[in-house]
C-alpha cells in the first residue's frame, strides 16, 4: 500500500508539473513560448483566402517537373511577400502525378489583386541601370528584333557548383537567341550591374541585399555567378530553371487548361471569423456548463474530481494545440469541444463501474480500482475505432485539399488520445489520494444510496 | 429491469419505418434532383457565398431578386440571423460582390459577401468520389477491430457484423434525414457532411462496444444460460453510462446548435441527429441484433411477419 501511496504521490507531482507548464504555456493565448508564436487560427477563423491552383506543366518533361514546382513556388512566394501579406503559406501537393499549388492568404483585403499577382507568368527579366540610376530592361537585337533578356533563354542545366576554394557558383549556358543577347548586354555593361527583377521587384538575397552581380567579362554561351551564398544560389537556380519556360496557373477542366481560373477559391472576412470565435466560446462555455452541473449533480465527489481532470485537460489540449502547433479552424473548434463530450466518456465509464462495486459492498479503495480495471477495456476499444475514424478523415482531408476536414480529425484525434491519459492517469490519482486519505468515506458521496450489505455468495 | 430484447420486434419496426421513409426520400431526391442528396458546392462546384444582410431580409424576397436578376437555379439557404448562404453556376468573386450589390439596392438592406467559396465541378466529383471510399474504408476498418477485440468469443464475426450493421444503420437514417431536409427545406450537404457521419460512426460504435464488452464479461462470467438475459442484463447494467455519456455529449452539441453560429449550424445538426440515432441503435438495436442471429430467429426481424410460437 506504501508503494501504491508513494506512486501516487509521484503521479500527482508529475500532474501537477504538466498543468503548470500547460498553464504557463497558454496563458496569454497570443504570447510567444518556446519560439512558437501564440495559439495559430486558420482562415475561416482570422479571415483570409485559400488558393488552389493547378499548373499547366504540358511542356515540361515529366521528369524535371517536381524541381521546376519548386521553382513556381519560389516565385509565388516572392509575389505574395511583395504585396505585404504577413505569413503566406503556399505548397505543392502533388497526387497522381498532377501538382496542386496551394497558397494562404491571411486577412488579405484585396484578393484580386493577390489573383492577379499569383496568376503572373514566371519569367525573370535582367534589367540594367540607366544614367538616371533607374532599372531598365536590358536589350540587346536579333535578327532585326529588339529583345530583352530573360530567363526564357536558358537551358535547362542551369546548376550549383563550387569553385577550387569550396564557395558556391552558378552555372549556366545560354541558348542560341540568349547567346546573341548576352553577348551584346555583357560588352556593354563590363563593370556594371545586371540585376534580376520578377514583376517589379528586384530578386533579393536571404540577407536582403538585392542580388545585381557585376559583369566580370563578355558572356557568349556559358557563365557563371559567384559571390551568392549556397542558399542563395540554390534558390536562384530554381528560379532560373522555372523561368525557362512559362508554367500558366489556372485549372484542367475535362483536358482542357483554363488559365488563372483556381481549382478552389474561399475568402472569408475577418468579421464573420471574429464572430464565429465569439459564438463558439459562448457555445462551448455554455455547454462546458452544463455538462460539470450535471457531473457533479450526477457523480458528487467523483464528479468534482472529474470537472477537475476536464480542467487539467482543457488547459493541456490548448498547449498541445499552441506548441505543435495545431492550426485552429472552425471546424477544429467543433472537434475540440465534440472530444470534450467524449472525454467525459471514460470518467463516466469508470464512476458507474466503480458505483456497481460500491453497491456490490466493496470497499471503497477496492471498488475505485476495480472500476478502473474493469472499464478500461470498454474505453480501450472505443477509443479506437474513433481514432480509425479519424485516420480516415485525415486521408479523406488531403485528397481534396479541404482544410475545413483535416483540422476537425487532427484535433478530434489529439483529444481522444489525451482524455484517455487525463481518465486513468489523472482521475484515478486524484481519487486515490482522496480514498486513501480517507476524508471521505460516506458512500453517498460518491453517488451511491443503497449499499448492499449481504454480498454476492457465487 | 427493462426488457430491451423482448420488445425488439417494437424497436426492428421503429428502425424499419425510418429507413423506408429515408429510401422513400433518396428516390423521391433522384428523380427531382438528379442526386439522392441535394449537393453542395464541395461535391458539385459551383460558388457558394453567405451574405450578411442587415436589416435582415425575407428568404422568399431574396429568391425573388435572384430569379429576376437571372440566378433562378441558385439554393438558398438561411443561416439566421439575417445570413443566407446561396450557392450558384460558378461566378467570380468580382461578380458575386456585383451581384450583392444589386440584391442588396433592390431589397434596401446593406449586405456584405462574409464568405465567398468557388470550387470546379471535376474536383467536386473526385471528393464526393473519395467521401464514398471513405465511408467504405472506416466501417471495414472498424468491422476487423471488433472482429479482432472480441476474437476470444465463439464467432467474432458475428459481433463485428451485429455492430456494422447497427452503424450503416445509424449512418443509411442519417443520410435518410439529410436527404428529406434537402427536399424540404434546400439544404445541402458538403465535404464536413462526411465528417459529421464518420464521426458519429466512430461515436455510435464506442456506444455499442461499451455493451459488447459488457456481454462479452457476463457471458465470460456465466451470468445465464440464456443468451436473451445476458444481453438484456447487459444493456440494462449499461443503460445509466450510455444514456449519460450520451446527454454529456448532446449538452455540447446542443449548445454548439443553438449559438454556434451559422458556419457550422448543419454540420452540428448532423452529430446532433447522429448522436441521438447512435445511442438509439447501439441500446435497442445492436444487442437486440445479437439474439436475433444466435437464435436464428430471423423472422423477427420483420415485425409484420408473424410469430412463430
Amino acid at each position: 500500500m506504501t508503494r501504491l501511496r508513494r506512486r501516487t504521490v509521484y503521479l500527482l507531482i508529475f500532474i501537477l508539473v504538466l498543468f503548470g507548464f500547460a498553464l504557463w504555456s497558454v496563458v496569454p493565448l497570443d504570447r510567444n513560448v518556446l519560439g512558437r508564436e501564440g495559439l495559430r487560427l486558420g482562415l475561416d477563423l482570422a479571415g483570409g483566402s485559400y488558393l488552389v491552383y493547378q499548373g499547366n506543366l504540358s511542356d515540361v518533361e515529366p521528369g524535371n517537373r517536381d524541381e521546376l514546382m519548386d521553382g513556381v513556388k519560389g516565385v509565388i512566394e516572392r509575389r505574395i511577400n511583395a504585396l505585404g501579406i504577413t505569413e503566406p503559406i503556399v505548397e505543392i501537393q502533388k497526387r497522381e502525378g498532377e501538382y496542386n499549388i496551394v497558397i494562404q492568404l491571411p486577412g488579405i483585403a484585396d484578393i484580386e489583386k493577390a489573383k492577379e499577382m499569383v496568376g503572373l507568368f514566371t519569367i525573370l527579366e535582367f534589367r540594367e541601370q540607366d544614367a538616371a540610376g533607374n532599372w531598365t530592361p536590358a536589350t540587346g537585337t536579333v535578327n532585326n528584333e529588339t529583345l530583352t533578356l530573360t530567363s526564357r533563354y536558358f537551358k535547362e542545366n542551369t546548376d550549383v557548383a563550387v569553385d577550387q576554394y569550396g564557395k558556391p557558383l552558378l552555372v549556366f549556358e545560354w541558348d542560341e537567341t540568349g547567346a546573341q543577347l548576352s553577348k551584346q548586354i555583357t560588352t556593354r555593361l563590363l563593370g556594371k550591374q545586371l540585376a534580376i527583377y520578377l514583376g517589379d521587384e528586384p530578386l533579393q538575397g536571404e540577407d536582403g541585399h538585392v542580388i545585381a552581380p557585376v559583369v566580370q567579362a563578355v558572356i557568349e554561351d556559358k557563365g557563371q555567378i559567384e559571390g551568392l551564398s549556397l542558399a542563395d544560389a540554390t534558390e536562384l537556380k530554381d528560379l532560373l530553371n522555372a523561368g525557362r519556360i512559362d508554367i500558366p496557373l489556372g485549372r484542367w477542366v475535362n483536358g482542357e487548361f483554363e488559365s488563372s481560373i483556381p481549382l478552389y477559391e474561399r475568402t472569408v472576412t475577418a468579421t464573420l471569423g471574429q464572430d464565429s470565435i465569439q459564438k463558439s466560446i459562448m457555445a462551448a462555455g455554455i455547454g462546458i456548463v452544463l455538462l460539470l452541473i450535471f457531473m457533479l449533480v450526477y457523480y458528487r465527489l467523483p464528479g468534482l474530481v472529474a470537472c477537475l481532470s476536464l480542467g487539467i485537460y482543457g488547459v493541456v489540449l490548448l498547449a498541445i494545440f499552441k506548441l505543435v502547433p495545431v492550426t485552429l479552424t472552425l471546424s477544429g473548434l467543433a472537434g475540440f469541444i465534440v472530444s470534450l463530450g467524449m472525454a467525459v466518456d471514460a470518467n463516466v465509464l469508470i464512476f458507474e463501474r466503480t458505483k456497481e462495486e460500491l453497491r456490490g459492498g466493496r470497499s471503497l479503495g477496492a471498488a475505485v480500482e476495480a472500476g478502473f480495471s474493469r472499464a478500461w477495456t470498454a474505453i480501450r476499444d472505443s477509443n479506437i475505432t474513433t481514432f480509425i475514424a479519424c485516420i480516415v478523415l485525415f486521408w479523406l482531408g488531403g485528397t481534396m485539399g479541404a482544410f475545413m476536414v483535416r483540422g476537425f480529425a487532427l484535433i478530434l484525434f489529439i483529444g481522444v488520445a489525451l482524455s484517455m491519459f487525463t481518465a486513468i492517469t489523472v482521475t484515478r490519482t486524484f481519487l486515490r489520494l482522496i480514498v486513501g486519505s480517507q476524508v471521505v468515506t460516506n458512500p453517498a458521496a460518491y453517488g451511491v444510496t443503497s449499499v448492499q450489505t449481504v454480498r454476492n455468495t457465487k | 429491469m427493462i426488457d430491451f430484447v423482448g420488445q425488439k420486434r417494437w424497436f426492428f419496426l421503429i428502425s424499419w419505418i425510418l429507413v423506408i421513409i429515408g429510401i422513400a426520400s433518396l428516390i423521391i431526391s433522384q428523380i427531382q434532383l438528379g442526386t439522392p442528396l441535394r449537393l453542395g458546392t464541395d461535391f458539385a462546384g459551383g460558388t457558394s457565398m453567405t451574405l450578411q444582410f442587415s436589416p435582415a431580409v425575407e428568404q422568399s424576397q431574396l429568391r425573388e431578386e435572384m430569379a429576376k436578376l437571372g440566378y433562378s437555379e441558385a439554393t438558398i439557404q438561411n443561416a439566421g440571423e439575417g445570413s443566407f448562404i446561396i450557392h450558384t453556376q460558378e461566378i467570380t468573386s468580382d461578380e458575386a460582390q456585383a451581384l450583392a450589390e444589386e440584391l442588396g439596392a433592390e431589397l434596401n438592406s446593406q449586405v456584405e459577401v462574409i464568405d465567398y467559396y468557388l470550387a470546379s465541378a471535376t474536383v467536386g466529383a473526385a471528393t464526393a468520389r473519395s467521401a464514398v471510399i471513405a465511408l467504405i474504408v472506416a466501417s471495414i476498418a472498424m468491422l476487423f477491430y471488433i472482429v479482432w477485440a472480441f476474437r476470444r468469443m465463439p464467432k467474432p464475426f458475428r459481433w463485428g457484423s451485429c455492430a456494422v450493421i447497427a452503424l450503416v444503420h445509424d449512418v443509411f437514417i442519417t443520410v435518410g434525414i439529410f436527404s428529406l431536409l434537402g427536399l424540404l427545406t434546400g439544404l445541402e450537404i458538403d465535404a464536413l457532411f462526411i465528417t459529421g457521419l464518420l464521426t458519429i460512426v466512430g461515436y455510435s460504435i464506442n456506444n455499442i462496444v461499451v455493451i459488447f464488452d459488457r456481454i462479452r464479461e457476463n457471458k465470460a462470467r456465466g451470468l445465464s444460460s440464456d443468451f436473451a438475459i445476458t444481453v438484456n442484463s447487459s444493456i440494462v447494467e449499461t443503460l445509466g453510462r450510455c444514456l449519460n455519456t450520451s446527454l454529456t455529449t448532446l449538452f455540447v452539441i446542443l449548445a454548439l446548435f443553438l449559438f454556434g453560429g451559422a458556419t457550422i449550424h448543419y454540420f452540428v445538426l448532423v452529430l446532433l441527429v447522429g448522436v441521438l440515432i447512435g445511442t438509439y441503435d447501439s441500446i435497442c438495436v445492436a444487442g437486440p441484433l445479437l439474439v436475433v442471429w444466435e437464435r436464428g430467429d430471423w423472422s423477427s426481424l420483420l415485425p409484420w411477419a408473424k410469430t412463430r410460437v
